[in-house]
């Protein structure tokens, strides 16, 4: 990680989780399951989402070959994406006009004149997902020392430093509107900007790592793959990097818990434990109703109308649902909602009510964790403040030498 | 992919430029990012990040944009050094082609039956 604490990474990895041990405690059986089972008895359209491996090395493009496609937000919808860009690409002629180029479903650039109120809430909701980026590295990061074993260590370090990563992809894109890092991360810091309310839930067992990368990630890969079509170009870009490495989150929430599913009793109640306390608080991710009554006065509107959002809130929750119900049968986890079935006339699942009460008390300050994950934040930059003043201090003497040795 | 997405911070043409912001010395200063993806490709713009030095640059780049394999080559440059041309110019400053159709081969007449031509 390079930005809030430089001190903390050494070649890419945490300094303070280099000390690798090794827990077999009630865990002991992690992995082994999964290298029991022959490949075949998983879900044929999981498999079709290429190889995993589970045999052999432990580190690095083992995981993943780096040649597959990294799939699981390659979906139709990623894919009618990219191949919607390859084609306006090659249109034109609309002009620079900001509203003939949104009609033409064309790309607004950095430099493009654009309407103050576009500009605003793009810097609004990029910081926010920045900020959801970066503070979603606490409650996994919570278990990195307690992983159950060193290929599990290694993975979630990996997965970490992508959430890192996806937070400098969109501060990055954010910055190109004209702000500046350092103030969005003030904004943070003093909570005049939010992050995702998801995070301010804890990660009371190792589970909870599995029903992150699964149900979180996986709401996510639903949210910001409609994003790669972002009206605004350097978000668009940003987020088709963030999407491909979601995959990886996912999968790896979903071999976490698969792996659990097939453990003992106590590692099957303790994923289902940990699907009762996250599927609820995931829905409740793709943000309130915006359909139907509810279509006015929140953002979505305007959104759409700018090419900002592709899809409503609502709309997104469901094919979420619809996606998530099979693989929660294929786990053997039970979704913890007495209403949930299929409904044939609607051709989707019918679901219970989300408790917006709640989600709007956690997104108020009122989570369980909101107070813990900011004042860690906040220690992290501040306690980072000496390595980005002596790296300035040393730069600037560099130039001064190079300076003066050229005079 | 192609062509810098953050423009040179003191461009004065641009209606959006940012007020010349103190990030001098509230954080590190900006580089854009290339990569070449493999050989005989050559290299993109891939976005930018701050660092204090070019050498930092080059390591910071390495790990946000290169985790997975995506690169062989890096180059950061100071977005500060980067000249871009203006959007408010755009039209007489790309004026001059617009006219010289005859620069494309379908801009020429020739009997259909020519092969290879």
């Amino acid at each position: 990680m390079v930005v809030p604490v430089p001190v903390r990474m050494v070649g890419g990895v945490p300094v303070g989780v280099l000390v690798f041990v090794c827990h077999h405690g009630i865990l002991s059986g992690d992995g082994d399951p999964a290298a029991a089972s022959p490949r075949s008895t998983v879900d044929p359209a999981l498999d079709a989402l290429g190889p995993i491996s589970h045999t052999g090395l432990m580190y690095g493009n083992d995981v993943i070959d780096p040649n597959e496609p990294l799939n699981a937000a390659e979906t139709a919808v990623y894919d009618a994406a990219a191949a919607h860009d390859d084609q306006r690409d090659s249109r034109g002629g609309v002009g620079d006009e900001f509203d003939a180029l949104i009609a033409a479903d064309q790309r607004i650039e950095p430099r493009d004149a654009m309407p103050e109120k576009y500009r605003e809430t793009l810097v609004r909701q990029i910081a926010q997902h920045a900020h959801s980026e970066i503070i979603g590295m606490q409650p996994e990061g919570n278990w990195i020392s307690r992983a159950p074993s060193l290929r599990r260590k290694a993975i979630l370090i990996a997965k970490v430093q992508d959430e890192a990563g996806h937070g400098l992809y969109l501060y990055s894109a954010a910055e190109t509107l004209g702000v500046d890092r350092q103030e969005l991360l003030d904004r943070l810091h003093d909570g005049r900007q939010k992050y995702s309310s998801i995070f301010n839930y804890p990660t009371l067992t190792w589970a909870d790592c599995g029903a992150i990368g699964w149900l979180v990630d996986g709401a996510a890969i639903m949210n910001q793959v409609p994003l790669c079509r972002c009206s605004y170009g350097p978000y668009a870009r940003a987020m088709i990097r963030v999407c491909k490495e979601e995959s990886f989150h996912q999968r790896q929430g979903f071999e976490i818990l698969w792996t659990l599913m097939r453990g003992t009793e106590a590692q099957q109640a303790m994923a289902q434990d940990a699907a009762d306390r996250w599927w609820w608080p995931a829905l409740a991710m793709f943000g309130p109703p915006d359909t139907g009554e509810a279509t006015k006065g929140g953002h979505t509107e305007q959104s759409m109308a700018w090419g900002i959002k592709r899809f409503a809130n609502d709309d997104l929750r469901q094919r979420f649902v619809d996606m998530m119900v099979p693989q929660a049968e294929k786990l053997g986890v039970v979704l913890p909602d007495p209403e949930l079935r299929w409904n044939d006339e609607r051709g989707h699942y019918d679901f219970g009510e989300i408790d917006w009460d709640e989600f709007w008390q956690v997104l108020r300050g009122d989570g369980p964790c909101n107070a813990e994950r900011i004042a860690h934040r906040r220690r992290a930059h501040e306690e980072g403040a000496w390595v980005r003043e002596a790296a300035n201090a040393y730069a600037a003497k560099q130039a001064a030498r190079t300076k003066e040795s050229a005079a | 992919m192609s062509g810098a997405t953050n423009p040179p911070r003191t461009d004065s043409h641009d209606p959006q430029a940012p007020a010349e912001v103190a990030h001098q010395e509230r954080s590190w200063p900006l580089w854009e990012v290339f990569v070449r993806g493999k050989r005989g490709l050559s290299h993109v713009h891939v976005g930018s990040l701050h660092a204090p030095d070019a050498t930092l640059a080059l390591r910071n780049a390495r790990d946000v944009y290169t985790r997975r394999q995506e690169g062989v080559s890096i180059w950061v440059v100071r977005a500060d050094d980067v000249t871009a041309s203006s959007p408010a110019e755009k039209d007489s400053f790309f004026d001059p082609a617009a006219d010289k159709v005859y620069r494309h081969p379908s801009f020429y007449d020739v009997p259909e039956d020519v092969e290879y031509l």
